[in-house]
């Protein structure tokens, strides 16, 4: 019988060669990552091992990302740990502020995940690097912990959502509105436990920045990883930043699924999750006309180069309107760097918006953009819980940096069309 | 082990910013953060629960971050128990680890209104609800995480496997 590609790589790492959902396996890790947040709570508990040292020091990646550069004493505190903890054990991947980025599009960025790997990270959008044909989970601290010290974690092989998306995308549609619409279809728990494989003619015509946005938002449907099977530009991507072998693996024509839905791209509009549940998805000629506060364009969901590419499309020769708001925050240094060099930055500045470091920063409430009791604000991240950005009574509309920008212009929600 | 106490009723798909907002991560301490559990969704919450009390809860508990200071926080405010339809994955692993003592019983989360004394047996699964006279069986758990349990949580049975390993 056929295996899916998440089955596969299961497989590979627990040294079996046949694995099927439901079944515990013991998987070797290519790779264990921690945040500032994460990360001091892991160490604490790898400290109570009896020879606390980890498993393998270039297999460890600790990124201090979202409370950074510190947004107070407690927090420096915490990337201070972190900073301790790569010292002491000699960690070649820690990302010093300066040289970090948002843990999600640095990782990938600089080689350290690659087709065929196994990754468990403490943050919850691990999943994240599903889309280089890797399987990769958000586990808790103490799982992080175990994983440091043993190079291995137990899972249970999940079963597999295929999504088949046919047809081309319209203009201005997005791996950010192919996957909120998705997750609008199966709601937040649709694929709970389970993985999610995307394919069809709309996903292979994605750029890898694209495909990253699509599986980071797996977890926001419950599911444990996202995946999509490697092709040319996924090898082309990894070609440049590879420093070791990696395994390409796909399913099987007879691999089994749980569910398999077909959705037809060329019917999909950009797409706004209204808040506080981003399955709360409307098509954005149902959603123009909320006024906004603010806009954020950033986070490991849209914070790459073709997500700021867009929006200096959309923002070129335009003004922020006015008592809105525009952050946007470039994923990763290499990121920012390649946005000023194209100019990008610039038409930013010259629209009104203000550009920060990387930083997670007001994706998960942190700083550099908390919202006001009432506040309204349309952010290209990943989560629109109540609260997530800051007052309990702020709402957050989730959607792509295109509608994103084009809502920073005018003021209240608004289609990029109605900008440009 | 016997949890007994006063349950407290939660919707679903809680997630875990509503457990513990981000803008209290700044610490990992779990007196701290249990002074701000389920802060978002009743502000007095923390001052109410007392020891023992459980939380009863629908679909998908502990969905979102991955934050252990979840758990954490809700183990701290002195909650024995978490029944729910279902729970997220990664909250679910991270309770085990933590040894805050989970259930999934559709029925119980069904059935168990706000304020019913609740009594539970973790090693037979079995849920029993004093005010209403009615007892209710739960999923038990898969022999694997059992191990860990009882080696009293997952880092003791990290020490146990590198010890096996040397
Ligand atoms: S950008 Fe937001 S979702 Fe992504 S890792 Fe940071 S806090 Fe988490």
């Amino acid at each position: 019988m056929g295996m899916t590609i998440t089955e596969k790589i299961l497989a590979d790492h627990a040294g079996e060669k046949f694995v099927e959902p439901g079944q515990f396996v013991n998987v070797k890790l290519d790779l264990v990552l921690a945040n500032d947040i994460t990360g001091p709570v892991a160490i604490k508990e790898f400290k109570k091992l009896n020879t606390p040292q980890v498993f393998n020091r270039e297999k460890i990646a600790l990124v201090p990302d979202h409370f950074t550069p510190n947004k107070d004493i407690q927090s420096a505190q915490q990337a201070k740990e972190l900073r301790e903890f790569a010292k002491e054990q000699e960690l070649t991947n820690y990302f010093e502020v300066g040289e970090m980025g948002i843990e999600h599009a640095l990782l990938p960025e600089k080689g350290l995940v690659l087709p065929g790997d196994l990754v468990i990270g403490a943050d919850s959008h691990t999943c994240t690097y599903g889309a280089l044909g890797a399987f990769s989970t958000g586990v808790g601290s103490t799982d992080l912990a175990a994983g440091m010290a043993l190079g291995e974690t137990w899972l249970m092989v999940p079963e597999s959502i295929k999504f088949v998306f046919k047809g081309k995308l319209k203009p201005w549609v997005s791996g950010k509105d192919l996957i909120l619409y998705t997750i609008g279809q199966i709601g937040v728990d649709g694929a709970l436990y389970k993985a999610m494989e995307f394919t069809g003619e709309a996903i292979e015509e994605l750029s890898m920045d694209g495909r990253f946005t699509m599986t980071n938002m797996a977890i926001e449907a419950g599911a444990k990883n996202g995946i999509i099977a490697p092709d040319e530009k996924t090898i082309a991507y990894v070609r440049e930043r590879a420093k070791r072998p990696y395994k390409v693996f796909s399913s099987d024509p007879d691999a089994k699924y749980a569910q398999i839905f077909e959705f037809d791209a060329s019917d999909i509009e950009p797409q706004v999750a209204f808040p506080h549940s981003p399955a709360n998805t409307k098509p954005i000629s149902e959603a123009a006309g909320i006024p906004i506060d603010q806009a954020v364009i950033g986070s490991c969901t849209n914070g790459r180069i073709e997500d700021l590419r867009i929006t200096a499309q959309i923002l070129k020769g335009k003004k922020v309107s006015p008592y809105t708001r525009l952050i946007i925050i470039p994923g990763t240094q290499e990121i920012y760097r390649q946005a000023v060099k194209e100019g990008l930055v610039e038409i930013f500045l010259d629209a009104g918006a203000v550009v920060s470091t990387p930083t997670c920063g007001p994706c998960l409430g942190g700083h550099m953009g908390i919202l006001a009791e009432g506040e309204k604000c349309i952010a290209t991240t990943n989560r629109n819980f109540r609260g997530r950005m800051g007052h309990v009574t702020s709402e957050i509309y989730l959607a792509s940096p295109a509608v994103a920008a084009a809502s920073a212009v005018k003021g209240r929600i608004a289609a990029p069309e109605e900008v440009r | 082990m016997n949890l007994k106490g006063k349950a407290w009723k939660f919707g679903n798909d809680i997630d875990t910013d509503v457990i513990i907002p981000a803008r209290y991560l700044n610490t990992s301490d779990p007196a701290e953060l249990a002074k701000h559990c389920m802060e978002d969704i009743d502000a007095n919450f923390s001052r109410k629960v007392e020891k023992g009390d459980l939380i009863i809860a629908g679909d998908n508990f502990g969905c979102g971050s991955s934050r252990e200071h979840a758990p954490i926080s809700i183990k701290a405010a002195g909650v024995s128990c978490i029944i729910a339809k279902s729970f997220a994955r990664i909250f679910f692993r991270n309770a085990i680890n933590i040894g805050l003592p989970i259930l999934i019983c559709p029925e119980a989360a069904e059935k168990i209104a706000e304020g019913d004394q609740v009594e539970v047996d973790l090693a037979a699964g079995s849920i029993k609800n004093l005010t209403k006279n009615e007892v209710y069986q739960a999923q038990p758990f898969p022999p694997f995480m059992q191990e860990i349990i009882s080696a009293g949580g997952l880092i003791p049975y990290v020490d146990q496997k590198r010890r096996e390993k040397s």
